[in-house]
């Protein structure tokens, strides 16, 4: 039996988000980010013009691109592609260069004040002990699903072959796994 | 009537990355400039010997390389300065990253120092080497003399390489920027080109500085004023390739006509850095005239001047400012 790799992404429904923060919340509390700095945060467009607008709400964080421009422009190897596709930074081999910060089309990506640079992991902690990241467990309105791409019967393949959906900036070349259900 | 986009609200708000990235400051601008001027005179000094077949005649041109190493060093240490992680900074040389400009840069510049001390020693004159002799250790004597034998037999394929090593130095500090996809403004592979020939044009304003024979300092000026016309040229190319990649080059265009950066730019860089000096070059060269230090130091802010607007541009100009 062939065994297909793993390639994790993650879906973002733009129609149930309401932008409640808990996933911003639960990230800080799961992966200890410090005061001041977010691995995921919220975005919210407002378009047209009053009374007709439109808004749209992001819960956006690191895209794990699969042709990631970080991990191209990384001179030590700290930043690097892991299992399942997940974008990761060795904190023992960051110089804290930035180059990878300033490589970044979805500015991700922040330096720790420890030195080293950091964003969102996807959990890969939680996601190897079999649970979802930290984000996608509390999301209240079922937003946020996680999942392998290369395995058709996962939700997140589902949300991609019955819904309409885009990636931000796609024009960036980087090939994002952060989709967006419209 | 497409609806008007009205605003974008995030809760992310990172230091150094929100509301504008700004991850590079002051330091990476001094480590450019330097690193451009070094790249200069490694290019244009040993070219000087390689094209005259002699000696620098003037006193001040042979101990240059060494006051270029210094100079690359300073640059080197702001470099360190602005690293988060300062003490994993040798994580650079356990590793070589063909995709990164960095890694290639840090390899550079490893390379340049025995390239330059080997240079600079071949260089020095009798008496020079009679003063180095004298400090040289006992036991690092005889290694000493073999590297002088080796300056002076392979002095020619030291300055070729000295060419070489200065042009890649040059060329990396420009394509460092150029290939960061998400930073509109410094994405065109123009600016390794354009960095290489500024730094050329403030390696020649450095040499200018200092006494020169009349020959050596005729050549310079020749070769900074060609410098400048490339470097003219390639700020064209830069604009022609933003007019024609659609929306991001369009948003990259507009920094530096209309934008925050466009008085600066064309007044620092193109009219004082460029268009003035290049005028009195001609003058210098037409007219019999002389001007020992106003064309260096209107040179040298100018190269100064266009590595902080470029740094700082790149930085301010991000995908997701694009509707």
């Amino acid at each position: 039996m062939s065994v297909t790799k793993k390639r994790y992404a993650m879906t973002v429904d733009t129609r149930q988000c309401v932008g409640c923060k808990a996933c911003v919340l639960s990230c800080k509390a799961e992966n200890d980010v410090p005061d001041g700095f977010c691995r995921d945060w919220i975005v919210e467009d407002v378009r047209g013009e009053f009374p007709l607008l439109a808004a749209e709400i992001r819960s956006e964080r690191c895209n794990h691109c699969s042709d990631a421009p970080c991990v191209k422009n990384c001179p030590t190897g700290a930043s690097h592609v892991n299992e399942g596709g997940i974008v990761l930074v060795t904190h023992g081999k960051c110089s804290g260069c930035k180059a990878c910060i300033a490589a970044c089309p979805y500015d991700a990506r922040f330096v720790h004040p420890k030195g080293y640079v950091d964003k969102c992991t996807f959990c890969l902690h939680r996601v190897q002990k079999g649970l979802k990241p930290g984000c996608v467990a509390v999301c209240p309105t079922g937003t946020l699903a996680f999942g392998d791409l290369n395995d058709s019967e996962s939700d997140v393949s589902k949300n991609l072959r019955t819904r309409r959906w885009k990636v931000n900036h796609p024009e960036s070349g980087a090939q994002p796994n952060l989709f967006f259900l419209l | 009537m497409t609806p008007q986009f009205l605003e974008t609200v995030t809760t992310r708000a990172n230091a150094q990355i929100d509301p504008s990235l700004h991850v590079w400051g002051f330091e990476i601008t001094i480590y450019l400039f330097l690193g451009g001027i070094v790249a200069g005179i490694f290019i244009l000094a040993a070219a000087l010997e390689l094209v005259s077949g002699a000696r620098p005649l003037s006193r001040f041109l042979r101990p240059v390389p060494f006051a270029a190493l210094a100079l690359l060093s300073v640059g080197m240490l702001a470099l360190w300065l602005d690293l988060e992680h300062r003490l994993w900074a040798w994580r650079f040389y356990a590793v070589f990253r063909p995709t990164s400009p960095m890694s290639w840069g840090a390899w550079i510049l490893w390379l340049v120092y025995p390239v330059g001390l080997a240079w600079g020693l071949g260089s020095l004159g009798s008496e020079e080497r009679g003063v180095l002799r004298r400090w040289v250790p006992g036991v690092l004597r005889s290694a000493f003399e073999g590297i002088l034998a080796f300056a002076d037999k392979r002095r020619r394929s030291i300055l070729v390489a000295a060419v070489l090593v200065g042009t890649s130095l040059g060329l990396y500090t420009g394509l460092l920027l150029g290939t960061m996809p998400s930073r509109l403004a410094w994405n065109s592979a123009v600016l390794g080109p354009l960095f290489l020939a500024s730094g050329v044009s403030t390696g020649a304003a450095t040499l200018l500085l200092l006494r020169l024979d009349d020959a050596e300092r005729k050549t310079l000026v020749r070769w900074d004023a060609i410098a400048i016309g490339v470097e003219l040229v390639l700020i064209v190319l830069l604009f022609l390739g933003w007019a024609t990649s659609g929306e991001a080059g369009r948003f990259a265009a507009h920094s530096f006509l209309g934008g925050p950066y466009t008085a600066v730019f064309w007044s620092l860089v193109v009219v004082m850095g460029l268009l003035v000096p290049l005028a009195m070059e001609f003058l210098e060269s037409r007219r019999h005239l002389r001007f020992v230090v106003i064309v260096p130091v209107l040179i040298l802010a100018g190269g100064l001047a266009l590595r902080w607007i470029l740094l700082a541009a790149g930085q301010a100009s991000s995908f997701r400012l694009l509707p």
